[in-house]
């Protein structure tokens, strides 16, 4: 708002870097938690550690990748962002303006500023409305355009996201899948909003419509400035469409790296056997590359691991990995830019799969298993992990 | 065998190929209520059961009309001509196409009259009983947590009244009167469009276009009646077609009993009662016509209610209560 018009912005915001006014939002220890249903009455109160301690910041007109497996919390983490979740605790400043705890009528006008796009290509769209009504939906909302003035605007709309605009009379389901994200891109797009959250929009569909709407989200963001948070799995779409890139594991980020620098020297072993997992095109370069697969299954995030939640499958986990939680820094010499949260980052050419863990097999089972489990001998970091609400003291 | 299907298999596609055309000249979306439509026009029960309905409707609206026809009043007695040496009814005649009651006043046009509070009562009953189940449910669905608690809880207990009791000590206590009838049936029966719509929302809210509805920042208000409401339509208006009957056959249950409608309405419940005391002694028609009226008309409503319902949602499991 102070900053005027999103057109102004400049598209190209990399010179700018140590600007403060520069970052459009920035998130400070972001936490949420999810109650577990039955717990707290007869049991101590269990919580879901959804997203458990996150900083972020976005710069304006940039992409913002953020991958991780599914259950890491990134959709949770783009929710909080934008406040359609309530957070446990932390700070969410969006335009110089902490957010955070604005009402949900308070947070109204800021919706025109923040605006979401979903996974989903038929689920984010009401199946028994017409496709122009739900596009007309943020101007009825916002009483911002009636009558033919709003269908006159919804028509622009679809047109720019390259749908025929004779279509608004149809129904969702008389689209096909690529088409219904394009609807979902033009709801977003009314309000000519600074920052869109991207939650996963091109994973339902299939590659080559992938690709459709990618260079659609680009054409947008030349055009209108627009930053990006763009959630994905899919290793090879983030890094096409991001400036740079946060990895997440189990509710924490543990790395964040200009997208080509994540690619080529990648600091946490979790980043590595990530990009390890990425399919290449190429048959041989396929066969010589050794993949790094990963012990066991991703810890319950009700229970997560004490010190580095990544400790219990890292091939490089020491003593030190169980005992500290390593914060989000540069390490190795890198800028900034590269912070990661890692007490043994990978040098550069490293090769995991010639790592063992230094602590005992047993202990990382005894701590997988101690996480695992629903009640009983419950580790003492979750009590102390959990926030000041009175219920769930230890003993 | 295999000729015919080919031609057919040609035929349809031909079809196919016309229709796409149709759509791309003139661009308008089939909405799903068009489909169900469609579906509808397609099935003959549904068809013969609107029919029957229509045929009802307008013998209720026309029941006037053939009373100043045949010169009958619906509370006009002929002690002379209506009525046996016993004073009992007379058997149906060219003066009483299906003869008379006890009170020696014309029988088929005090079914055509009690066709009017029939449907009066239908209608208006199942609609109190829509717009509250719609407006609780939707509360208790899309709100939750307490609200949800205390809604769904007092659905319990009205659930757990016997609703026939219930119903007579209101209207005994209250004196009887037609619209004391629909009041009491249309609140009674809420519970159950409430039942469905709650269920309804709780399996919709967490769909993602709930989500961007809020993303956009629409309040609960306009979720709860703009995008909700129209996912929850097609079941409210499948449950009204089959409350409809029940409600007719409530009223006429309480009339039967001597609370419904007093009289000297003509009603097809206290027709029943009146005919009960008669039958026996061979005045047949007076207790079989109104009987048959009620029979008909309810099962009409319930053929109906249930095309609606394989229209409207033909992978539906059905949802009787």
């Amino acid at each position: 708002m102070a900053t005027g018009p999103v057109s102004e912005t400049d598209p190209a915001p990399a010179a700018a870097a140590a600007d403060g006014d520069d970052v459009l939002l920035r998130a400070d220890n972001l936490v949420k938690y999810f109650p577990i249903k039955g717990t707290g009455l007869f049991r101590e109160k269990e919580y879901v550690h959804a997203v458990d301690g996150v900083s972020l910041s976005i710069r304006r007109g940039q992409t913002f990748g953020i991958v991780g497996e599914t259950g890491c919390g990134k959709s949770t983490l783009a929710r909080c962002v934008a406040r359609l979740h309530d957070v446990t605790s932390g700070r969410i400043v969006f335009d110089g303006q902490d957010i955070t705890k604005l009402s949900q009528r308070a947070m109204r006008p800021l919706r025109r500023e923040i605006q979401m796009i979903f996974q989903d290509p038929i689920g984010s769209l009401n199946p028994r409305r017409r496709v122009g009504s739900i596009i007309g939906d943020p101007f009825a909302i916002h009483k911002l355009a009636a009558g033919s003035e709003r269908k006159r605007r919804v028509q622009e709309l679809m047109e720019r996201v390259g749908l025929n605009p004779e279509h608004f009379n149809r129904f969702p389901a008389e689209f096909s899948g690529g088409q219904r994200q394009r609807i979902g891109v033009a709801r977003a797009l009314a309000f000519q909003p600074k920052l869109i959250i991207c939650d996963e929009p091109v994973s339902a569909l299939d590659v080559s419509v992938q690709a459709q709407v990618i260079n659609l989200l680009a054409d947008l963001q030349t055009d209108f400035g627009l930053t990006y948070i763009f959630i994905a799995h899919d290793l090879s779409v983030v890094r096409h469409v991001s400036n740079s890139i946060g990895v997440m594991y189990l509710g924490k980020v543990t790395e964040v790296a200009p997208a080509e620098e994540l690619f080529t020297v990648p600091r946490h072993p979790y980043t590595g056997a990530l990009l390890s997992a990425v399919p290449v095109p190429n048959p041989e370069l396929s066969d010589q590359r050794q993949q790094i697969i990963l012990a066991g299954d991703v810890p319950s995030p009700v229970a997560p691991p004490s010190g580095c939640r990544f400790h219990p499958r890292c091939p490089k986990a020491a003593p030190v990995c169980v005992a500290e939680d390593p914060p989000l820094e540069p390490r190795l010499g890198d800028g900034p830019e590269h912070p990661a949260a890692c007490h043994l980052p990978m040098a550069e050419g490293e090769n995991l799969a010639e790592f063992r863990p230094s602590i005992s097999e047993k202990e990382r089972v005894v701590e997988v298993e101690g996480s695992l489990l629903p009640e009983g001998a419950e580790p003492e970091h979750i009590a102390d992990a959990l926030p000041a609400r009175g219920e769930g003291g230890t003993p | 065998m295999s000729m015919p299907e080919l031609r057919s298999a040609g035929t349809s596609e031909v079809l196919d190929e016309t229709g796409e055309a149709a759509v791309s000249t003139k661009i308008e979306g089939r909405s799903p209520w068009r489909l169900a439509y469609e579906r509808l026009r397609k099935d003959r029960a549904a068809k013969i059961a609107l029919g029957t309905i229509l045929i009802i409707v307008l013998l209720a609206i026309l029941a006037p009309v053939f009373a100043k026809i045949l010169g009958h009043g619906p509370n006009q007695q002929f002690i002379d001509i209506g009525q046996n040496a016993n004073g009992g009814p007379v058997p149906p005649s060219g003066t009483f196409w299906l003869g008379t009651d006890n009170n020696g006043r014309d029988l088929f046009i005090r079914i055509l009259y009690g066709a009017r509070i029939s449907l009066l009562v239908g209608v208006l009953a199942t609609g109190i009983s829509v717009v509250l189940g719609v407006l609780f449910g939707l509360t208790a669905g899309y709100i939750g947590g307490f609200v949800d608690t205390v809604i769904a809880r007092f659905i319990d207990v009205m659930l757990s009244i016997p609703f026939l009791i219930l119903a007579i000590s209101i209207a005994f206590i209250s004196g009887a009167s037609l619209w004391l009838v629909i009041g009491i049936i249309g609140v009674l029966s809420f519970t159950y469009p409430a039942r469905i719509v709650r269920g309804q929302v709780i399996s919709i809210k967490g769909r993602e276009f709930i989500e961007a509805a809020r993303a956009l920042g629409a309040g609960p208000w306009r979720i709860m009646f703009i995008d909700l409401l129209p996912n929850v339509m097609a079941q409210v208006i499948v449950y009204a077609t089959l409350l409809i009957p029940l409600a007719i056959v409530a009223e006429a249950s309480l009339s039967f009993l001597g609370v419904g409608v007093p009289p000297p309405t003509a009603d097809w419940g206290s027709m029943i009662n009146d005919a009960t005391g008669w039958y026996q002694y061979g005045y047949w028609w007076f207790l079989l016509f109104p009987s048959l009226a009620l029979l008909i008309t309810t099962l009409a409503f319930n053929i109906f209610g249930d095309s609606v319902r394989d229209a409207l949602d033909p992978r539906g499991a059905g949802i009787y209560v």
